[in-house]
């Protein structure tokens, strides 16, 4: 079935089983790459992506309930060159280091930061409470999400991406 | 003359309604014992208290999530106004440090504050006034011996005239019966303490039975189903609803793991319940369930077949093959909107066969499904099951973000005709709504204690 979605600001169509999860278009049919699979079952995190503005699971996300939603994948918060605020406080503060959970952790905080660009340790800790990271950089990603808060409020961002895409 | 005499006798007439009733309302202010919470208990007692306050429940209310336990405040909302309960710490100024142990007890027996002040049946003095003199002792030994918390209980906001507490006195002639549970000789022992624990300081029926207008529980429908913090409470008489049918053996292991293979985990307010369970012995878990059992009574020869049937199919012993998202969906089974997104959306987990606290329950065994109002599941589709703090615990995601509410309705109405043979839900939509905006006040927390687990999930309050 063709399905039209809109990725990172851009329109998109592709031909999938309507029932496949939006985790599987997104790597195999638009080659991106930064979403992961890690359990399959919506526990991890690791797939994690925004639609509409609010972090979803996009493993347990089938592609026909995304028809006319905004996704963001991390690919959606900067380039290489030009890295975002989040990209640039995650790299500044080393917060990878297997680097396989950050992806869905920074969208977890992106969909954080968007409603709240100067959140308490407590607010990161409960936006973040179901994405899992098995090599214990947890410190370092609270530290890099509250950088990321204040090169934002330095910006003159009123939230998160609002002069970028989702 | 004549109008002047009618208008006296009128007067003279309020005057001794009034002045019988101040004397019906009126209760004696108990003195204030200065040594009360430097009194020295001992521990065994202390235990005991415990065990008992855990069976209470005490913690639930009395506690703001997040805040020291029992240093109260928690608004509990009712049809009549906000009530915020009490500090029941041992701090002299602003919690119960100069109540003595009659003071409890004349709280804990007949709704009546240290001060002589009716206590509203928020606190539920209608159950707690079963509890024995001994068991009294040994939660008087347990709160005073709490870390004392300076913690001002803030005041009530309730509708007018409802503040004035001697009123109280009028609802207690009405609906409330001071006494000791005697014990039913034709029950055995066993059925006797189940039924003291869970009709006396459990309160099993504060959330399990309707409430009448005036905010009394229902005698009449006794265990018939109620509400708690936007939660059903299940009928847990002949109307449950359970696919499998509850007996005392099912029961007890659901009051001890907080889950049973055949009807699921426990959530909402009664996560908090089953959490705290774990504090009792088997023999008390083993009573209440033969007590609550006994009221279920013996299912229709019609549900037990069905009953029958659901556990050759989902009963333990299985060799399960877990699946994941990587496991193509099966086509949807019927053209019905919802039908598709169960197939791709939840029958991943809650058909993968996983087994019961981490799996999805097969539907066909769950009571929302068959319950009569859809909230539960409403409720849990929206905000998922959030996972306690450091340690396992049955999780679900929620699919607010996922999920439109007609979406949702028609997921949940394709469930409703697929897995039971109940009457549709109506106005499924605008429930959803409702509940997502917060209009209906859902508290959602994990299941891992009143203090570890401050955050609310569920909507805010609009």
């Amino acid at each position: 079935m063709a399905i039209s979605l809109k990725v990172n600001g851009e329109d998109k169509r592709i031909d999938a089983d309507p029932a496949t999860p939006l985790l599987y278009v997104l790597r195999d049919d638009l080659a991106l790459n930064g979403a992961k699979y890690g359990c399959g079952l919506g526990q991890c995190g690791s797939c994690m992506v925004v639609v509409n503005g609010e972090a979803v699971l996009s493993c347990m996300t089938p592609v026909m309930l995304m028809e006319g939603r905004e996704i963001t994948t991390v690919e959606g918060l900067g380039t290489i060159e030009e890295p975002g605020p989040l990209q640039q406080a995650f790299i500044e503060m080393q917060a990878a280091q297997c680097g396989y959970c950050i992806p869905g952790m920074m969208m977890s905080a992106h969909a954080l930061l968007r409603r709240n660009a100067n959140p308490s340790d407590e607010d990161i800790r409960q936006a973040l409470g179901t994405n899992l990271c098995r090599c214990g950089t947890h410190m370092r990603i609270m530290a890099a999400i509250r950088r990321a808060g204040e090169l934002m409020q330095a910006a003159g961002l009123p939230a998160a991406g609002e002069g970028r895409t989702g | 003359m004549r109008i002047i005499r009618a208008f006296s006798f009128l007067l003279t007439l309020l005057l001794v309604a009034a002045v019988a009733f101040l004397f019906v309302a009126w209760r004696s202010e108990i003195p204030v014992d200065e040594q009360a919470a430097s009194a020295a208990h001992p521990p065994e007692l202390v235990a005991k208290g415990a065990q008992l306050a855990a069976v209470g429940n005490c913690i639930a209310c009395h506690t703001v999530p997040g805040k020291p336990a029992f240093s109260g405040g928690l608004a509990v909302p009712t049809p009549f106004g906000t009530i915020h309960s009490t500090n029941i710490t041992p701090d002299p100024e602003t919690g119960i440090g100069h109540w003595s142990e009659a003071a409890f007890e004349r709280a804990m027996r007949e709704g009546v504050d240290r001060d002589g002040n009716h206590l509203y049946p928020a606190f539920p003095y209608d159950h707690f006034t079963w509890v024995t003199p001994e068991d009294n002792k040994a939660l008087y030994a347990f709160l005073m011996t709490r870390q004392p918390v300076k913690a001002e209980t803030p005041d009530n906001s309730l509708t007018f005239p409802l503040e004035f507490r001697p009123l109280l006195a009028g609802w207690k002639l009405l609906f409330f019966r001071k006494g000791q549970l005697q014990p039913d000789p034709g029950q055995s022992a066993e059925w006797n303490r189940g039924r003291y624990l869970s009709e006396g300081l459990g309160h099993c029926g504060a959330c399990h039975t309707p409430r009448n207008s005036l905010g009394a529980e229902d005698v009449e429908r006794h265990f018939a189903g109620g509400e708690a913090e936007g939660w059903q409470a299940y009928a847990i008489d002949e109307n449950s609803k359970a696919p499998v049918p509850w007996d005392a053996e099912s029961l007890a292991f659901y009051l001890r793991n907080g889950w049973h293979e055949l009807h699921g985990v426990s959530r909402g307010p009664m996560a908090e319940v089953t959490g705290n369970l774990s504090l009792l012995p088997d023999s008390d878990i083993a009573a209440i369930s033969i007590y609550v059992a006994s009221l279920m009574g013996e299912p229709s020869p019609e549900r037990l077949q069905k009953a029958e049937q659901l556990r050759a199919q989902f009963g333990g012993g299985r060799i399960i093959q877990a699946s994941d998202s990587q496991t193509p969906p099966a086509p949807a089974a019927s053209d019905h909107p919802g039908a598709a997104i169960y197939q791709a959306a939840c029958a991943t987990c809650h058909e993968s066969g996983r087994q019961q606290p981490f799996g999805g329950l097969n539907f066909a065994l769950s009571t929302a499904v068959h319950a009569p109002n859809p909230q539960n599941v409403v409720n849990v589709t929206l905000f998922g099951l959030p996972p306690a703090d450091g340690k396992a615990s049955a999780v679900m995601p929620g699919f607010a973000a996922m999920l439109t509410d007609r979406q949702i309705a028609d997921l949940l109405a394709y469930m409703r005709e697929q897995f039971s043979d109940e009457a549709a839900w109506q106005d499924l939509e605008a429930q959803v709504a409702n509940t997502r905006s917060g209009k209906y006040h859902v508290a959602v927390r994990p299941s891992d204690g009143i203090e570890r687990a401050p955050h609310n999930v569920g909507a805010k309050e609009e």
